[in-house]
């Protein structure tokens, strides 16, 4: 592996003050990609390029998206583009910083992304709890709109792109591409099934591009330093860098641009500062709550991309490396998760929703020492029944992280249940029964 | 095979009704959590559920030209409900029966479908639930960084301060992990967070000010845990 140039690209002048006008962007070279797109390229080249550069998807599942682009029909009609801004996932917070400080970036992606695809209308999905974002990415809409980057015949090359900022109201499900598309309808949010897949028949059921806020921020880079350069930095199927979220029982939380390949410890230890002081790290999610934990032995001297972590059992999904330390119990871990999953599961699919909610009961019961040894058993032939059986991945979300757990830490769960359990047993040997029998009323203290 | 019993009678009712019987009475009451007679036969000489008429329903012009200015910016007006019911939302206090009508007139879409949206989403309150919010994050990273003290904090230092008005929950993650545990506050996110800042948040939100100045993420001066160290090595890779 070459040495890498740089790593710096999306957060690169990122604490620059005023980065969030449309004046200091330009001021640093923001909007050049875009012109050279919509003046010197056809639909076709700037297509192409994000083609060649091997930009994946960044929001989760990690499809390349110059093949997902290359699904819209060609023609006249009505495309659309739109851009996942729902980040919702915990653990996840890297679109936050992305529109919160370089919005025009965003804004700079959506409009080269639209001109690649042929798209006239494009929207921004942003999650209603992102008040200050959705306001700073509505101010910064309106400088491009005032520049002439947004609205009718733009650089005077005739090609027309409305954007319109859309605040969500509070549902993780409309992060999942169909279920955001119903949300945008005006709908309840829930996941449609697939096919027809969205490059076919997504929002009005037109030809819809959906990307993830830090893909579509990728691809003014790709334009702007050209394909080539893109490409120097990253593993072998993996190019370009990423920004991690580091959060969890690290000194340093915070966002990480590393390039793809970077080895985990590096992350971890390196910039995070890693767990605190006397502690060891017990597991950690390399991808977000929805991937499947890997221990500290086996994950953290692996290279951080697609391919290395799905060969390791898990994901990258949204590149969020959440760590637990060893002092931290993993069955309330366990159990806030499953809560989360239950909460935001939309209720469509049998599987998910029973299941999530089956899930929450029994670790409530493993949690305070009512489970037998079969409700292990159990738990783990829930989330085997979950995992490809919903229109969606939700359920899947929770089945694979809970899943691991079971089988990475069996014997810590089944201790948790026999302590709990002991512990239970303790405390109605200590109850005082003459006093029970005196006011029969009173439960156990 | 079964027959439909609401097949012919349903075919057979108007799509708008020619009065809207009992609105006057339907905003007046307050709105039961779950419809009376929901385990009652339909009633099926009843009007079908309408949509209210703009003529019938007084709503404030500036609500108005907020709602219709978003149907204007989709392709299609339905799109704008979310965006409608917030508006609703900031301008009631919570999306009561008034609210719900005055946006259903201005959409042209049956308060039914309303609440339906309403009911899915986690911001939007078909009940009064205050109109400030303290939502604290309690997901996987706060969860990890002790949020549930912090939450349980806040919850005692209102009750003692008898603070009304306001709607204090535990959120799913907010997208701050970076200063767990947080809060968002009104939407000023804060963080990171100890059970002692509760009655400066509490204090705050009575007062109607920002809370914990220097502490929130839009603050300039705001330093995230680790950010006023050293820049890490680079780590060459190999």
């Amino acid at each position: 592996m070459t040495a890498a140039p740089t790593t710096m690209r999306l957060l690169k002048d990122i604490d620059e003050p005023g980065l969030a006008t449309r004046e200091v962007y330009e001021r640093l070279g923001g909007y050049a990609a875009m012109r050279k797109a919509v003046t010197e390229m056809g639909p076709d080249e700037v297509l192409a390029q994000i083609s060649e550069s091997d930009v994946r998807g960044r929001g989760g599942a990690g499809f390349a998206m110059g093949k997902k682009a290359g699904f819209i029909p060609k023609g006249d009609m009505d495309k659309y583009l739109v851009c996942n801004a729902d980040e919702s996932e915990p653990g996840a917070f890297k679109d936050r910083v992305l529109i919160q400080r370089n919005p025009h970036r965003l804004i700079e992606g959506c409009i080269i992304a639209a001109r690649a695809i042929g798209a006239n209308k494009s929207f921004i999905y942003i999650r209603g709890e992102y008040e200050l974002q959705g306001d700073i990415l509505e101010a910064a809409v309106a400088e491009a709109y005032e520049a002439g980057y947004l609205g009718r015949d733009i650089l005077d090359q005739g090609f027309d792109l409305d954007l319109v900022v859309h605040r969500g109201a509070g549902a993780y499900i409309c992060g999942e591409e169909t279920g955001l598309l119903d949300s945008l309808e005006g709908k309840r949010g829930n996941p449609r099934l697939k096919p027809p897949f969205p490059a076919n028949a997504g929002l009005y059921q037109g030809p819809t591009l959906i990307n993830n806020v830090e893909t579509l921020c990728n691809v003014p880079l790709v334009i702007g330093m050209g394909v080539e350069a893109y490409r120097e930095v990253g593993s072998e199927k993996s190019k370009g860098t990423k920004v991690v979220s580091v959060s969890g029982n690290v000194q340093r939380p915070g966002n990480y641009e590393v390039p793809l390949g970077t080895k985990i410890r590096d992350i971890v230890y390196g910039l995070a500062g890693g767990p605190l002081e006397g502690r060891e790290i017990k597991c950690f999610f390399p991808g977000g709550s929805s991937a499947p934990v890997l221990t500290g032995d086996e994950g953290l001297d692996l290279a951080y991309d697609f391919e290395t972590m799905a060969q390791a059992g898990s994901m990258l999904g949204s590149g969020s490396i959440i760590v637990v330390d060893d002092a931290q119990p993993l069955v309330p871990l366990a159990l806030r998760l499953a809560q989360f999953y239950r909460h935001e599961s939309c209720g469509k699919c049998t599987p998910c929703r029973e299941g999530t909610n089956w899930t929450v009961k029994m670790l409530e019961r493993v949690d305070s020492g009512e489970a037998t040894p079969m409700d292990l058993e159990l738990l783990q032939q829930v989330q085997t029944n979950i995992e490809g059986n919903c229109l969606c991945v939700l359920g899947d979300s929770m089945a694979m992280p809970i899943g691991s757990m079971l089988v990475k830490f069996r014997a810590e769960f089944e201790q948790h249940a026999e302590s709990a359990r002991m512990r239970n047993d303790a405390a109605v040997v200590e109850q005082p029964s003459p006093e029970l029998a005196a006011s029969p009323q009173a439960g156990p203290a | 095979m079964v027959a439909d019993g609401n097949g012919s009678i349903r075919s057979e009712r108007p799509l708008v009704a020619d009065r809207l019987v009992g609105l006057d009475h339907q905003i007046a009451s307050a709105k039961p959590s779950v419809a009376g007679g929901w385990d009652l036969p339909a009633d099926l000489d009843k009007d079908p559920a309408v949509i209210p008429q703009l003529a019938d329903v007084r709503v404030p012009p500036e609500l108005k030209a907020d709602i219709e200015y978003r149907m204007s910016l989709y392709p299609d007006p339905r799109s704008a409900v979310i965006p409608a019911l917030r508006a609703a939302q900031r301008h009631h206090g919570y999306l009561s029966t008034l609210a719900m009508l005055q946006v259903a007139a201005v959409m042209k879409v049956t308060p039914a479908y309303l609440s339906s949206i309403a009911s899915f989403y986690d911001m939007l309150n078909e009940e009064p639930r205050g109109r400030h919010y303290v939502y604290v994050c309690t997901s996987v990273s706060c969860h990890l960084s002790n949020a549930k003290a912090v939450f349980d904090a806040i919850v005692e230092a209102a009750e003692e301060a008898d603070l009304g008005d306001t709607d204090i929950r535990e959120f799913e993650c907010l997208g701050a992990c970076d200063m767990q545990p947080m809060a968002s506050v009104d939407g000023r996110y804060v963080g990171p967070l100890d059970p002692s800042d509760a009655p400066e948040i509490v204090a705050a939100v009575r007062e109607g000010r920002k809370p914990l100045p220097g502490r929130g993420l839009e603050d300039s001066d705001h330093m995230p845990p680790g950010a006023g160290d050293p820049p890490p090595q680079e780590e060459a890779p190999g």
